[in-house]
């Protein structure tokens, strides 16, 4: 090789000397979380599906005659919209960034780091976590503005529900976004929080839908998380087995399916 | 066995080259990518991997950086198995994919910070934005960035974590003439510092310039292996210049003294194998004289690494 090392080039001698290892594991799973909840909330689209749209059917639907619910109307819709909120994070916004970060190399990226797998995994858990939390927070005080009173001894039970959703919904987002192009993505996951707001049991309660359809969306993790949770906020009650076994299992299936499917670019 | 002494990890592998393959194979469900591969990289040198597009380059870094795996054949990197020993290598190498890779919307500087996060020793970010250029694109988000930019910044994330061993997947694609010349004085900076280099390009100049090892793939095995100077080092002398294209190049064979051989490698560039004196030169201007033409850029040579490839790899385009 020939000389390119010239004396004025701009390296001193031992800049690159090697110091290889690994970072403080604490300090990278926090780093990475960090930069994707900062990523997820100036994304202006994943704040319209996760903040602006619950914001606005909350309102809507607690303070209009739309639907036919109960009065107090938002003591139903506010556990619902919560419902929602976890699917549009969860769900559709982890899918589509995840299938939007793989079309930019970025799990390669880290994948090259230092960074254990499971911390890819964890770092998406704990921001997705932080953002339903904010969420919560924001949905809750406005709610609490229409006057919702919720069953405060269902506040235990409503949290369980909230993180098998989470769990149920993180893993079938990561089996989207993991798998197919970044296009089909986008038009998955949003379609599909389309047909679950309207007929997932979501807004509209199942009892309230036909027969054949409601025994089917009462196996959809969707009803499942909603009326578990307008059930033990309403009444504090235990919402049953049912919506516990039914999240269980797609969070379940869902994980074990997305580990075997989900690639990295 | 490793000890640990502190942050650093002596293991008993440190005497092991940086990269040894052996005949590695990686098939694709109809095409063979790679046919029994080899190649050695020691401690602290620079080998740069040349080849044509497909001549599976790429799936051969791939392998050794342990995204995918060998269908036969065997890879050690430090001493280590890149798919096995992954959680133990990734902190002592530092990768430049293909293409880069970032969140798409991440600011330059941010996706920087967070891959230095993960080394326990990393370089000073903001030095390392400074002498890359990206200073100006610390806030740009990483979907705005130019392919240069991105490049660099990818660079940047192999770079930072002090690695002892780096791959370098086509480093300079895509960037300007005074960001090759950066890359290239970074690589010469790093061998002088004992990090091992495994480069892949398809640069003659690259791998020339850069390169203690060349190694010429195609059609995803070995076809030339040594120095720049040992492939380029040939019996006979040469006689190259430069003039119109297509010239009848019998004409001048018949002119020249016997055991002559005239051939036009590309459009407009002619060599002239065989003993050259000046009569050869002499006679070489005069028939470019007769066809109302100069004999541009002449000069007694050897063969350059570009005739090396050409020859061996022969002329059609790769996809």
């Amino acid at each position: 090789m020939t000389d390119v090392l010239s004396p004025e080039s701009r390296f001193a001698p031992g800049t690159f000397t090697p110091s290889p290892g690994r970072g403080r594991v604490s300090r990278m799973l926090f780093t990475q979380a960090r930069t994707e909840l900062l990523l997820n909330l100036r994304h202006a689209e994943q704040l319209l599906l996760t903040m602006i749209i619950p914001m606005a059917l909350l309102i809507g639907l607690s303070t209009l005659p739309l639907l036919p619910i109960d009065e107090p109307r938002v003591d139903s819709v506010a556990p619902r919209v919560f419902a929602l909120a976890v699917i549009s994070t969860a769900f559709t916004g982890q899918a589509i960034m995840l299938g939007f970060d793989r079309r930019y190399g970025v799990l390669k990226r880290l994948a090259a780091t230092a960074l254990p797998r499971w911390s890819l995994v964890a770092a998406r858990v704990l921001a997705n976590l932080a953002i339903v939390a904010v969420q919560l927070l924001l949905l809750g005080v406005v709610a609490a503005f229409l006057g919702w009173t919720p069953s405060l001894a269902g506040v235990a039970g409503g949290v369980c529900l909230l993180l098998l959703g989470v769990a149920a919904f993180g893993a079938l987002g990561v089996l989207v976004g993991g798998a197919l192009r970044a296009e089909a993505v986008l038009a998955i996951a949003n379609a599909v929080w389309f047909v679950l707001l309207l007929a997932g049991g979501v807004v509209l309660p199942v009892d309230s839908l036909p027969d054949g359809l409601a025994a089917v969306v009462r196996l959809l993790p969707s009803s499942a998380l909603a009326e578990g949770m307008e059930s033990v906020l309403r009444e504090g009650a235990f919402p049953g087995w049912a919506p516990l076994v039914v999240l269980l299992g797609w969070a379940t299936v869902a994980g074990v399916s997305a580990v075997r499917t989900t690639r990295l670019t | 066995m490793t000890l640990r002494l502190g942050s650093t990890v002596v293991s008993p592998t440190a005497d092991e080259p940086a990269v040894q393959v052996r005949g590695l194979v990686k098939r694709y469900r109809t095409t063979v990518a790679v046919n029994g591969l080899d190649l050695t990289l020691p401690r602290g040198q620079v080998l740069a991997l040349l080849g044509p597009n497909g001549a599976g380059k790429t799936t051969t870094v791939e392998i050794c950086e342990g995204f995918l795996r060998p269908d036969g054949g065997s890879v050690r990197v430090l001493g280590l198995d890149p798919v096995a020993d992954a959680p133990r290598l990734r902190p002592r190498v530092g990768i430049m994919p293909q293409g880069g890779g970032a969140y798409p919307g991440v600011g330059a500087e941010e996706m920087l910070r967070l891959v230095a996060a993960c080394a326990a020793a990393p370089l000073d970010v903001d030095w390392l934005l400074r002498v890359l250029g990206l200073e100006g694109a610390r806030r740009t988000r990483y979907k705005r960035l130019s392919g240069g930019q991105k490049q660099r910044l990818s660079l940047a994330c192999a770079l930072v974590g002090r690695p002892e061993l780096v791959f370098l997947d086509e480093p300079t694609a895509g960037m300007d003439p005074q960001s090759r010349l950066l890359v290239w004085e970074l690589v010469a900076a790093l061998r002088a510092d004992g990090v091992s280099v495994l480069l892949t390009t398809h640069l003659m100049d690259e791998a020339e310039e850069l390169a203690d090892q060349v190694v010429i793939v195609d059609h995803g095995a070995v076809v030339a292996r040594g120095s720049p100077s040992e492939l380029t080092a040939t019996d006979d002398q040469q006689l190259r210049f430069r003039t119109r294209p297509g010239l009848d190049t019998d004409v001048l064979a018949g002119a020249l003294p016997a055991g002559c051989v005239v051939s036009e490698p590309r459009p407009g560039t002619y060599v002239v194998r065989g003993t050259i004196t000046p009569q050869v030169a002499s006679t070489v201007t005069a028939w470019c004289a007769r066809h109302e033409a100069y004999a541009q850029d002449m000069r007694v040579a050897t063969r350059s690494l570009e005739d090396v490839f050409l020859e061996l790899t022969g002329r059609e385009l790769r996809s």
